[in-house]
Parts: structure tokens; sequence; C-alpha cells
């Protein structure tokens, strides 16, 4: 492979934000800064002026491998993040058959390798088959190489199993990852209690499902000295006590995701199955609290959630149709819009996107350093395009911002030093 | 049908004065008369104006006159295909469509559509898929999930009316409520009604609010805080846990059906403490006006949420009067959006 040299960019990653080049050679990034020579023979790139960071690292995203090829392959998911200028994703095990078994976790790696384009960084199950009850062998998935553990779309109820798991799983220095909802108040729930879900006549999840899961199991990260990481929170509540707990020096942290910082629960409309989300689209006050949480730093990172489903899925009433929105290919462009409207700055906006997750994953790329992969996303923050669903990139379409207006294209995408989008 | 008097009601007693019989207004056979409802379908009560309403109950109370002097309009809908869609059991909805349609001349047909199967959803657009093949012109729709109409509405080219959707709506119920209202009471606006029981579950109740705050009501609801669904007073609607005060001064008196399943989940203890507290007796029913008019929109549960002597009082409950006001209702539903064709601009 020749060397490459990406020249008249903006060079943002933690800690770096200047214009100048960077040079690509033998997968990795070999120097970057400010004017750098053309080697002879390199393979020169005109940025004019967009902004290279790091490959995004998408920290929750479900593929539909294994056992739902119908929604998506693990081939079409790394069409979908590369065009999202993502380069490493963590995968939910909540699959058919669930990645409760070390060969699973080797399987889902070996299939990331396979793309060329996409690294697959598996979580692995909490219980057998995500079924809640029994424990998975957390120490044998961590050996085979999951990256940290959960019972993906599912809370694990039990007060006495999160317990065991996160006091295990520290033997391990392995976080427990959950759906913060309890399952029991939530019921059957499908929308946010309120105004909203009344008028629909849609049966209601009080937000307080989520603050009673978030409170109890920083209660018992407490009690254990175990590491807990909240998924796609979503209420203002839920992040207050994320905040004391930070505050008090527990080991607690949390993501979000694009939706729940840029709609709100007016955008289920009439009923339309791709605003169905788990947990459901809040009341805008906690949009905004969630806005307010990722400019102080609470939330550590922006993830994807992006769960595939194809029309089967979708085209049923609204209780019955299984939850979950594509969000691999709008991942960075609805990220852009807090920098935009000055919510975020945007070296703030990366790092949620790159650094902070990587950290959290203990994966390798998410940062422009000398000898790192040559991980990278080239995107112009200012080109606008328009979400439609049908056209997006890759087999999934239920995107929650069809025909939303988005400012902040991705332009080029490198993995491992090989152009893999644009 | 057997001839009646047109003055009096369908309970023999003579209308509320205000009301004159307005033969006059029977629909001109082979003439359009012009059209105040903008909408192609009839999904919901919520979105509504004042003057679309009004012009569906005057149309109703005109078809009230016709049916009571045996006459049908056998032409208007001739030709026309009427389909009812029934995913959850209902006899007297579909009967009442049924017999509208019939009234009208359409060629009706029923079809009944398990919902125990896993692929419920699979099979309703698979069905809606069918019937549009079939060139249907009106389709009734009654399921057990909120919004099902909805997705029906945006997959077949017929007017899609919403017979009962989940814990959404039911929009000929609310009509038929409020022209069984206007006729007795002359009047909508400026009525005080209390709506009583399980609000949380009841289609009837949403639609009933949307349709009476439209029209300038004031409605309470009363009922146990559990049967109560979130925010329900951003409706517009005052709530009341207490039967006394919720229908002291009330004009109208709306009891809703409690299922028995809400008791396996817990949300109200016993059938006999829901009836202590909030079945309607004549104790309770003494807080209201004198001449407050009593409502059920059926099928009752007796000395759940009614008292049987309630429930026939003869005077006051207009229970009877409902269902025969849901014919003359779906009747002008029917008419209007069979002209429309989704041009139903005025």
């Amino acid at each position: 492979m020749s060397d490459v040299l990406i020249h008249n960019v903006r060079l943002l990653s933690e800690g770096l934000d200047r214009p100048g080049d960077l040079l690509i050679r033998d997968g990795l990034i070999a120097d970057f800064g400010p004017s750098l020579g053309c080697p002879d023979g390199a393979e020169q790139i005109n940025g004019d002026g967009a902004i290279l960071c790091p490959g995004l690292v998408d920290m929750r995203a479900s593929l539909g491998e294994p056992g739902f090829e119908y929604r998506e392959t693990i081939a079409s998911a790394a069409q979908a993040a590369a065009a999202g200028g993502i380069t490493t994703l963590a995968c939910l095990p909540d699959t058919m058959p669930a990645l409760d078994d070390p060969a699973l976790i080797h399987m889902m790696r070996t299939k990331g390798e396979e793309t060329g384009s996409l690294t697959i960084l598996p979580y692995g199950a909490v219980t057998r088959g995500c079924r809640g009850e029994e424990m998975a062998e957390l120490g044998l998935l961590t050996e085979a190489g999951a990256v940290a553990f959960t019972d993906g779309a599912k809370a694990i109820a039990s007060a006495r199993l999160m317990r065991v798991a996160l006091s295990y799983a520290r033997g391990f220095g392995a976080r427990i990852v959950q759906h913060p909802e309890d399952p029991s108040l939530a019921g059957s729930g499908c929308a946010t209690e309120g105004a909203q879900a009344t008028r629909l006549g849609l049966p209601g999840i009080p937000a307080a499902a989520e603050a009673i899961m978030v409170a109890r199991d920083i209660r018992l990260a407490r009690l254990t000295g175990g590491a807990v990481h909240f998924a796609h929170v979503s209420t203002g509540e839920a992040l207050d006590l994320i905040r004391q707990a930070k505050d008090a020096g527990l080991n607690v942290t949390c993501d979000t995701a694009p939706p729940y910082f840029d709609l709100n629960e007016t955008a289920i409309g009439e009923f339309y199955t791709y605003q169905k989300l788990s947990p459901p689209l809040r009341q805008d006050a906690d949009r905004r609290a969630v806005i307010a949480a990722l400019a102080d730093g609470t939330i550590d990172a922006i993830a994807s959630d992006h769960q595939p489903r194809d029309t089967d899925d979708t085209r049923l009433p609204y209780a019955v149709a299984p939850p979950g929105g594509a969000g691999l290919a709008t991942l960075l462009g609805v990220t852009l819009g807090q920098v935009h409207n000055g919510n975020l700055s945007m070296a703030q906006a990366i790092d949620l996107l790159t650094a902070r997750p990587a950290r959290l994953l203990g994966a390798e790329g998410g940062r422009i350093a000398k000898d790192a992969p040559a991980d990278l996303c080239l995107f112009h923050p200012d080109r606008v395009w328009r979400v439609e669903a049908g056209k997006l990139p890759g087999k999934a379409q239920n995107t929650p911002f069809d025909g939303r207006p988005m400012e902040g294209k991705v332009i080029g995408t490198w993995k491992a030093g090989r152009r893999v989008f644009g | 049908m057997v001839g009646r008097d047109p003055t009096m009601t369908a309970g023999g007693g003579p209308l509320a004065p205000g009301i004159t019989p307005r033969l006059t207004r029977l629909p001109p056979t082979g003439t359009t008369p012009p059209v105040f409802y903008r909408q192609k379908h009839l999904l919901a009560i919520e979105g509504l104006a004042p003057d679309e309403i009004g012009h569906l109950l005057e149309l109703a109370d005109s078809y009230v006159l016709l049916n009571r002097s045996g006459k049908t309009q056998r032409d208007l809908l001739r030709g026309r295909t009427l389909i009812n869609l029934f995913f959850e059991d209902s006899t007297r909805t579909r009967t009442s469509f049924e017999l509208a349609g019939k009234r009208l001349g359409a060629d009706v047909i029923n079809m009944s559509v398990s919902t125990s199967s896993v692929n419920k959803g699979e099979t309703l657009l698979d069905t809606a898929a069918t019937l549009n093949a079939m060139q249907c012109d009106l389709l009734v729709v009654r399921h057990d999930q909120s919004g099902a109409p909805n997705l029906l509405a945006r997959k077949v080219d017929a007017a899609v009316i919403n017979a009962g959707d989940g814990t959404h709506e039911h929009p000929t119920q609310a009509l038929l409520d409020a022209l069984t209202i206007k006729r007795r009471k002359g009047r909508i606006g400026g009525l005080t009604i209390a709506i009583c029981g399980d609000v949380l579950h009841s289609r009837v109740a949403r639609s009933n609010i949307h349709l009476l705050t439209t029209m300038g009501c004031e409605v309470r609801v009363v009922g146990p805080p559990t049967l109560m669904p979130a925010d329900i007073a951003s409706f517009g609607v005052t709530v009341f846990h207490d039967m006394k005060t919720g229908l002291r001064d009330a004009d109208i008196v709306m009891m809703l059906r409690l299922q028995k399943e809400r008791m396996t989940r817990s949300l109200v203890p016993s059938a006999r403490e829901y009836f202590r507290f909030w079945g309607l007796d004549a104790e309770k029913l003494a807080y209201a006006k004198d001449d407050a008019l009593i409502m059920h929109p059926g099928p009752m549960n007796r000395g759940v949420e009614i008292d049987s002597a309630i429930a026939d009082h003869p005077e006051r409950s207009v229970i009877k009067e409902q269902v025969e006001m849901g014919v003359a209702v779906r009747m002008a539903v029917l008419d209007t959006l069979s002209r429309g064709d989704g041009r139903n601009d005025v």
C-alpha cells in the first residue's frame, strides 16, 4: 500500500485542533502536523479545509447477525457504518443465539475483520441467552474478547443478579452495561407516559422507570465496587443521579443516542413506528436535560443505538412493532446539529464520538496519534443533505430522522489506512 | 321498519323544546348538498373542527327522522362497497354500521379477522392489500391496537372509518352520544358532562372528551386515580376522584364500562368496592341535576359500574336511544365520506 497524504484539513482529535496534513503509511498514522512534505509516490488528497478526525467509535449498535439477517447483515451494517464515518462498533449480544459463548465472541470479531472496514467489538451477555437468569461465563468471554457485558435491550431486572454480575465482573476489570428501565414499572408501555401517550391511547412508561433503575444500580455499584454503565440515558432525573454518583467518585458512566437530544415524543406523530424507540422518546424537558448533560460532561459518549428493522417489523400497529431505529449513517450529522446550534463545541462533539467511547471500550482507535491505526473520518461540517428512509446506505432504513435536513456530511472514511468510503 | 312519529324520541317521550322535526331537511335524492367535512377518513374526533362535527350531527339528525318515517335512501350508496373489518369482537357496532350501510343501499360485507395469531399485524396489512384489490369504497375498522386504522388508511384507497381502535378513539360513538345529547337537551355547548369510570382504557372517553370540549362543554372525568390517564387535565377537563363532587349539578352522566381484566391487573381491588365508590346508583345520581341524563356506550356491567334500576330509568336513561342514534350517525358518516373521495374541500 502506497503512502497517502491528506492535506489541507483541520485535524481534530482529543487535545488536538489545528490546520495541517496527515500521512498514512502501512495502515498507521505515520505523521501529522502543519505542512508535512509529500513523500515520493504518495497519493495526495486535498481536504479543502474539511475536518479530519478519528474514525467514529460507536459504543452501542445491534447487528442483524447472528439470527436476524433479514433485518441486516454485518456486510450491510459495515457499509452504513463506513458511510457514517464509523470504524469501530460495539455490538449487542442479544442476538440469536445470544453472544454468551466464547466461540461466538471470536466469530463476531472475525466477521468484523472480514469486512475490511469495521472493527467489531462484541459485548458479552451477562446472562445465558440474555434471559436474565443464570450468569454467563464472564471470565471466558472476557478472555475471548468481550469488551463489557450487557443483556442488550433487556434490563437486568433482578437486583440480586445485578449485584452478582457487578461484583464478579469487577474481578476481570469488566463493566456491566445496563438498559436502565424497571421492567415491572414499564410493563407493556411503548411511549413516555403523559399527555401525548394519553392522546394516542398508548400504554405509557413513566420517566421514573429509568431513574429507579439508575438509582438502584448506582447503589449496587457502591455496594460491590463494580463498574456500571447506563446505556441510552434519556431523562433528566436519571442524569442528575449519574452526575451525583460521578461526583461521589463511583465507577459510573453513561451514553446517550441522537434521538434523545434531537427528538421528543411529538415525533411519534400519527403512530409512526420509525419513532418507536426503547427507551421511548421523551418530553422536551428531558431532551434539553440530555443536551445539558452532554455539555457538562456527565454523558461520556454518544452511541448510534442502531437497531435494524425491516418492513415486516415497522408496518405494524404501534404497540406491537418492535422498538428501535437505524442510526449508523446519521450519528455524526445529528450530533453536529448540537455544534451548529451552539450547545456543544466541535471538539466536545468529536470527543463524545471518538476518544471517550474508545477509552470506555478499551479500543485502539478513537485518536489521532503517531503509530495509531489510520482509522479516520473526513467530514465537511457545513455540507447539507436530507435524510431519506429508503435511500440510506445499508439495508436498515428505519430511521427516526426521516426527512430531517442535516448539516455536516462524511466525505471520506479510512480503515487501517484503506479508504472504505468516499 | 315501523313508521313512528318523528316528533317522539325512541323512548316515546317528546323531543326537547327547541327541536322541531325538520322533514324538509331530509337529504334530497339525486342532489348533492354542500359538504362541510374536510377529511378523507374518519379516524379520530381529535382534529375535527366544530363545523365538521356540526355538519355530521345535522345530517345524522335528518337521518333519525328518515329512519323513523320508515323510508330508506337505497339509491344513495348504490354500487358502493362497504366492508366491516372487525379484528375485535363487537356485535352492536358492527350491526349498526351494517344497518346504516344497507339503509343507504351499499353492498355490505362483514369480515371478522381473528387476532389470536401471533402475526396479527401481518394479517392487517395483507388484509388491506386484499381489500384494495376488491375496490372497496368504505372501510369500517375495529382493532384492538391503537392506531391500526391510521396504518390501514395509509395503505388503502378506501375512506377509512375508525370503529374503535385500542384505547385511542371511537369517533362514531362520540358523535352518537353528542346527537343523543343535542336532541334531548337542545344544545351541546354549555352543558356540564361527567364521564365516569375507567377513563384510562376508554377510547369512548377520549373521543367524547375531544368532541365535547371542542363543542364548548364543561367536561369532568370521575374515577379512581388508577384508572385516570396521565395528564388528562391537559385535555381541558377537570379530574374528580369522588362521584358526589364530580356529579354535582351535571347535565349528563356518562358511564364507562369496566372490564374484568382491570381487576386482575389490580387497578381496582374488586367489583363490589368499585360499585360502592364509582358505580352509578340513585344516591350518587341525586347529586347531578334533577333532569340529568344517564348514558352508557354499552355493553353494560349491571351492578359493577351502573345499578340496574338506574340503567333502566324510564325518563332519564337514554341508553337505548344511544343505540338508535348510532345508526343515524353512521349513515351520516357513510353519506359524507362517500361523497368526498378525498376531495371534500369546501
